[in-house]
């Protein structure tokens, strides 16, 4: 008996792991557990309904069985069927809203990566100045937050062995985050349709240790080949792009540059923004940069008063569209400045502001 | 088959094969009006949505664009349909009673009225477009620069565009119920399509009730 | 009786000749086959994409498609299997002819009307297939904004005769309300109309309230790509998501559209081939309108990871568990009705059972996608695709084979073989499960949908998808050659072959011109299978 268990153990087992991506953070494993859940409350339903849909078609097939019961329902069954469904789904309602809940809140220490997509690659953009495509490079057990956005069309970040995915959408800053536990080669994928080669625009999310990835940041190359594979499928290389792409650390930018913050400062002086916006919390035409981020505003929007926070989202919708909300106390005099500053540049100018504390 | 093939005055007239009484004809046709005016409220309920999105989201916007519109023509427009649903409840109670003259009058003049507010619509629409103030892209009306405010004169174009297209379509019906009426098909016992036309203008007009104030006398 | 003679002789076949008597009829049977046949084409067009998608997929890399191509097989595939077949199948073509018929009518309510939607159908698809000999179009059927806006591709057609296409559905809707609202036979009140019926009047309702939304839009998004009115358009201060609010709040509904004529006519099925009086009758049919009820809030679930607020997934997700309530309650209840019944297991009743079979699948699997945290890895994935085929194909598509097969007698006079009918259902549902099981792992592993390409680790279960895609498409044309054989020379069938109690089987087969020759009189609920007495003689 209990040999047949561990065998039965054994294969569902196998079975679980050769039909899921490797659970390569804390929020994939709690996905797991739902999601096995939902198999295992699915598969009872299921044998049950299928097994009493065969039982009846041998038991009272018509060979057999000649007294078709006159009857047209029965109440308290009916009623049972309907009550016990019901609280089992909102059971795996509220389960799944707590682990909702811990996809969507990433800690406050995050490290922040900007993502741009556009037709067909992701370029990402680190905090001092660093950029690549096609490779996101994040050290382990770190929490990081992506600051997304897309030049053109629809696109959709998802990483399956960490169980979040997330639509990239032109025009404003969607997030996600994850910590990972397990070092290597992760694949991701987008995942809405965005044209041509939608089926090409992969990356690799490659997991480092905390000093080898400092050491990439700094500008040394790492040996990508060399690190494990994606643990999801052992033996198979993750993919980057479709094929005849630029290898990414040939492409990648870093070391001696300017920061992303720095980039942002050169920008708001070349573009004019200092004629009115100060950086050391003096009072110009404008609000100052100084302690802006996060912090909470009383604007005016169509003659009313609201509070907004300063976020990625408030910060580039003041600088593509100002007058959408003018904060308080303030004259509604700046130009809008859609399509004068693409992604990066706004990227860059949000980093500053946020650099000035 | 005596479906409205030919000119069939209304005394001799027979509902259709597969009902029981003229009277279950006239009530099949009165529900599925109702049931197809439903889908019209629901068809402007879609760019009534956009309509409300914008005025969420840009509420200044909304407040400073909309004084391009004349609200003196959109406020003539409306007492012009009002009163044309004026005559076509004339036209239908006088349907109803089988009075052929005065059918044909009040159709008339139902016809003549919407043909006025096509024409104030005209000049609205010819003014926009010589000073370029067009939806969208097309939009390059240089003295007020608003961020925002094509979109609302994308949504003032469809909303308007539509409506006066179900003016136009009804200006249609409308004749074709005139010649009709002229040839005596209407009377107590067959006035269906005029019932159902009424039903159908008095919705074109009701639309252009609530897109009056909601675009000319945005507050 | 002066009228037997027509009863044997006259039908609505041969009521009148030549091919103008067909183009231009009013007779809602006739209609309802120039429909069925029109689809059956448009869904002979849709297979032959899925095939070449398939094939494609056969193994990574691009074999005998460019990546363009591809976009494009897929998205006709789509847009033409859920516009132009799905969608009018049941409603349109079955539910045309049995509709009237069901109910003791002559006709529908409006049958001018009924001809101008098969012709609106016509003009419509007409348009949008008319791409295919242009450039084509690569939106997906979802026609997502801004792709949808900036693609050289031919949508802007495509999207006209999808606009054009939801009159028809309007008009077959509207009709169908007031028909069954005005012209039922005496003594069939409600509560012994038909569930099939039940289905028929709850998805009329969804059409008609739905489709002008779609309409709309549509309409807004063909403005977009010819004169750019920005709505939708984020370079010019447009919010690509309110084109998705806009779409999934027909789409969803429309789910509902091609499935609840599916559990009708499984609802009309089952019993009559259990001799068994439905179980929960009033159960089915309160569910059937809590489904169309709640479809029309829980569309936000197509956009959980949208970028729409937490609150709306919070409250989509909520909502959204609801409609398996009531799908769970139709499962049930017709296993209650095989429980103790005598079944036979004609064809029919083979496909009933294989829908119940997958449609509980892709029921519960649609549980999965409900929970919010769970759907954010599976959607957008092959997970997805896997769900809505168990639902579209696995639930409609053999719940449109049992009542073709069901009905057949009805619509022609004579009987198919049985043993080829029985043999394609076992095919058709084998191939099905192989083509379609395999792309639930596929999505679990992160495989995304309307990907022209895929990694090398996916290979195998890509390839067992792939042969499962040949097995249903020889499945198909066993039944489509069965049938025709039927036509050609099956035995007669006699009026009423299954011994069934609705009111279609109480006429001739086929019937006369006008459906009955005296108007039917109702005097008990449709499924009153009375025991030992409701037995079938051996020869049946």
């Amino acid at each position: 008996m209990n040999k047949l268990l561990l065998c039965l153990l054994f294969i569902t087992s196998t079975a679980q792991a050769a039909t899921i991506p490797v659970a390569a953070s804390d929020v994939a494993q709690s996905w797991d557990g739902i999601y096995w859940f939902l198999v295992y409350l699915s598969l009872v339903f299921f044998v049950g309904i299928v097994a009493a849909m065969i039982i009846f078609a041998v038991k009272y097939r018509s060979g057999v069985y000649k007294k078709p019961k006159y009857i047209h329902g029965n109440t308290p069954l009916e009623i049972i069927w309907t009550v016990i469904p019901t609280i089992l789904l909102f059971v795996c309602f509220g389960w799944g809203w707590q682990v909702y809940k811990e996809m969507i809140h990433a800690p406050s220490d995050s490290m922040e990566v900007r993502v741009i997509g556009k037709q067909w690659l992701w370029q990402f953009v680190y905090k001092n100045g660093t950029s690549s495509v096609g490779d996101l490079f994040v050290p382990v057990n770190k929490p990081v937050k992506l600051i997304m956005s897309s030049e053109d069309v629809l696109h959709a970040f998802f990483i399956p062995n960490f169980r979040v995915k997330k639509d990239v959408v032109p025009g404003m800053y969607s997030n996600v985050w994850f910590e990972a536990k397990v070092p290597g080669i992760h694949q991701v994928y987008c995942t809405e349709y965005c044209g041509t080669s939608h089926s090409g625009m992969l990356a690799r999310l490659i997991v480092l240790s905390e000093s080898q990835w400092k050491d990439w940041l700094s500008g040394k190359k790492i040996d990508v080949d060399a690190l494990p594979a994606d643990p999801t499928f052992p033996g198979f290389r993750a993919n980057r792009l479709g094929e005849g792409m630029p290898d990414a650390q040939a492409g990648t930018q870093s070391g001696g540059q300017l920061s992303l913050a720095d980039k942002g400062k050169a920008l708001v002086s070349t573009k004019g923004c200092v004629a009115c916006h100060s950086a050391d919390g003096s009072k110009l035409v404008g609000p100052s940069y100084k302690g802006l981020y996060g912090r909470e505003e009383k604007v005016v929007e169509g003659g009313k008063t609201i509070t907004v926070t300063a976020d990625d989202n408030y910060l580039r919708e003041s600088i593509e569209n100002p007058l959408a909300k003018v904060v308080e106390g303030y004259p509604p005099s700046m130009p809008p400045y859609k399509g004068l500053v693409n992604e990066e540049e706004l990227a860059a100018i949000i980093e500053y502001i946020k650099s000035l504390k | 088959m005596a479906q409205a093939t030919g000119s069939v005055p209304h005394h001799e007239r027979h509902h259709a094969h597969h009902f029981k009484t003229g009277m279950e004809e006239f009530e099949a046709c009165k529900q599925g009006m109702w049931i197809f005016l439903v889908t019209e409220v629901l068809f402007f309920a879609g760019m009534f949505m956009a309509y409300a999105v914008l005025r969420v989201f840009y509420p200044q916007m909304m407040k400073d664009v909309h004084q391009l519109l004349n609200w003196k023509m959109g406020a003539l427009n409306t007492v012009i349909l009002i009163s044309s649903s004026l005559s076509m409840a004339l036209a239908v109670s006088a349907a109803q009673r089988g009075e052929r003259e005065k059918i044909v009058r009040n159709l008339w003049i139902t016809l003549l009225f919407a043909g006025g507010f096509l024409v104030v619509k005209y000049f609205e629409y010819s003014h926009k477009i010589h000073e370029a103030i067009l939806p969208g892209k097309l939009y390059a009306y240089q003295e007020l620069s608003v961020a925002k405010a094509p979109l609302f004169f994308s949504v003032y174009f469809v909303m308007t565009g539509i409506h006066g297209l179900h003016v136009i379509i009804g200006m249609g019906v409308i004749y074709w119920l005139i010649r009709r009426a002229s040839r005596n098909e209407f009377g107590p016992n067959y006035f269906t399509p005029v019932e159902m036309t009424g039903l159908y203008w008095h919705f074109v007009d009701l639309v252009w009730i609530y897109l009056f104030p909601l675009l000319y006398l945005v507050s | 009786m002066s009228h037997s003679a027509s009863a044997h002789g006259d039908n609505y076949l041969n009521h009148s000749h030549g091919l103008k008597s067909w183009l231009l009829t009013l007779d809602h049977k006739r209609i309802g086959l120039m429909y069925l046949f029109v689809i059956l084409g448009m869904f002979l067009l849709g297979g032959l994409f899925a095939l070449g998608v398939r094939l494609e997929l056969f193994s990574p890399g691009m074999q005998y498609l460019t990546m363009d191509q591809y976009n494009r097989f897929f998205t006709y595939h789509g847009a033409i299997m859920v516009f132009m077949v799905i969608i009018p199948l049941i409603p349109a073509a079955i539910g045309n002819f049995i509709l009237p018929m069901q109910i003791g009518a002559k006709d529908v309510a409006f049958p001018r009307w009924n001809l101008v939607s098969f012709y609106v159908y016509i003009l419509g698809a007409t348009i949008a297939s008319s791409t295919l000999f242009l450039k084509g179009v690569d939106t997906g059927w979802t026609f997502y904004a801004p792709y949808s806006i900036k693609t050289g591709s031919s949508a802007t057609l495509v999207l006209l005769g999808a606009f054009i296409m939801g009159f028809s559905s309007i008009l077959t809707g509207l009709n169908f309300i007031v028909t069954i609202h005005k012209l039922r036979a005496p003594g069939l009140t409600w509560d012994r109309l038909p569930l099939f019926l039940w289905a028929l009047y709850a998805t009329s309702i969804i059409q008609v309230l739905a489709t002008p939304v779609l309409a709309i839009t549509l309409l807004l998004l063909v403005l977009e790509r010819l004169i750019g009115i920005g709505i939708f358009d984020p370079t010019l201060g447009g919010d690509p998501v309110l084109f998705q609010h806009f779409f999934w709040f027909y789409s969803h509904p429309a789910v509902y559209i091609m499935v609840l004529p599916a559990m009708g006519v499984i609802s009309d099925v089952i019993p009559a081939f259990s001799r068994k009086p439905v179980f929960g009758y009033k159960a089915i049919a309160a569910a059937t309108f809590g489904i169309a009820l709640v479809s029309f809030v829980v569309w936000g679930h197509h956009m959980f990871v949208s970028g729409q607020s937490d609150f709306a997934n919070f409250v989509f997700s909520f909502l959204t568990m609801l409609v398996a309530v009531p799908t769970g309650v139709k499962v049930f209840s017709w296993l209650g009705t095989m429980y103790k019944g005598s079944l036979r297991f004609d064809t029919p009743m083979l496909y009933a059972m294989g829908f119940l079979f997958v449609f509980t699948i892709g029921g519960l699997t649609g549980v999965f996608l409900a929970v919010v945290s769970v759907d954010v890895h599976l959607t957008a994935t092959y997970f997805v695709v896997a769900h809505f085929h168990y639902v579209m194909v696995g639930g409609t598509l053999l719940a449109f084979l049992a009542g073709l097969h069901y009905w057949f007698p009805k619509f022609s006079g004579k009987m198919y073989s049985e043993g080829p009918a029985r043999l394609a259902s076992w095919m058709i549902m084998v191939g099905f499960n192989v083509t379609f099981f395999p792309q639930f792992i596929l999505g679990v592993l992160g495989m995304p949908r309307r990907y022209a390409d895929y990694l090398p680790q996916l290979t195998t279960l890509n390839r067992i998808s792939t042969m499962g895609s040949w097995i249903l498409g020889i499945g198909f044309l066993v039944v489509a050659w069965n049938l025709a054989r039927g036509l050609k020379s099956g035995r007669a069938s006699g009026p009423n072959p299954w011994g069934a109690l609705t009111l279609e089987w109480m006429t001739a087969s086929p019937p006369p011109h006008e459906n009955f020759l005296v108007e039917p009189v109702v005097t008990d609920g449709p499924y009153e299978y009375r025991g030992e007495k409701a037995l079938m003689g051996d020869n049946a």
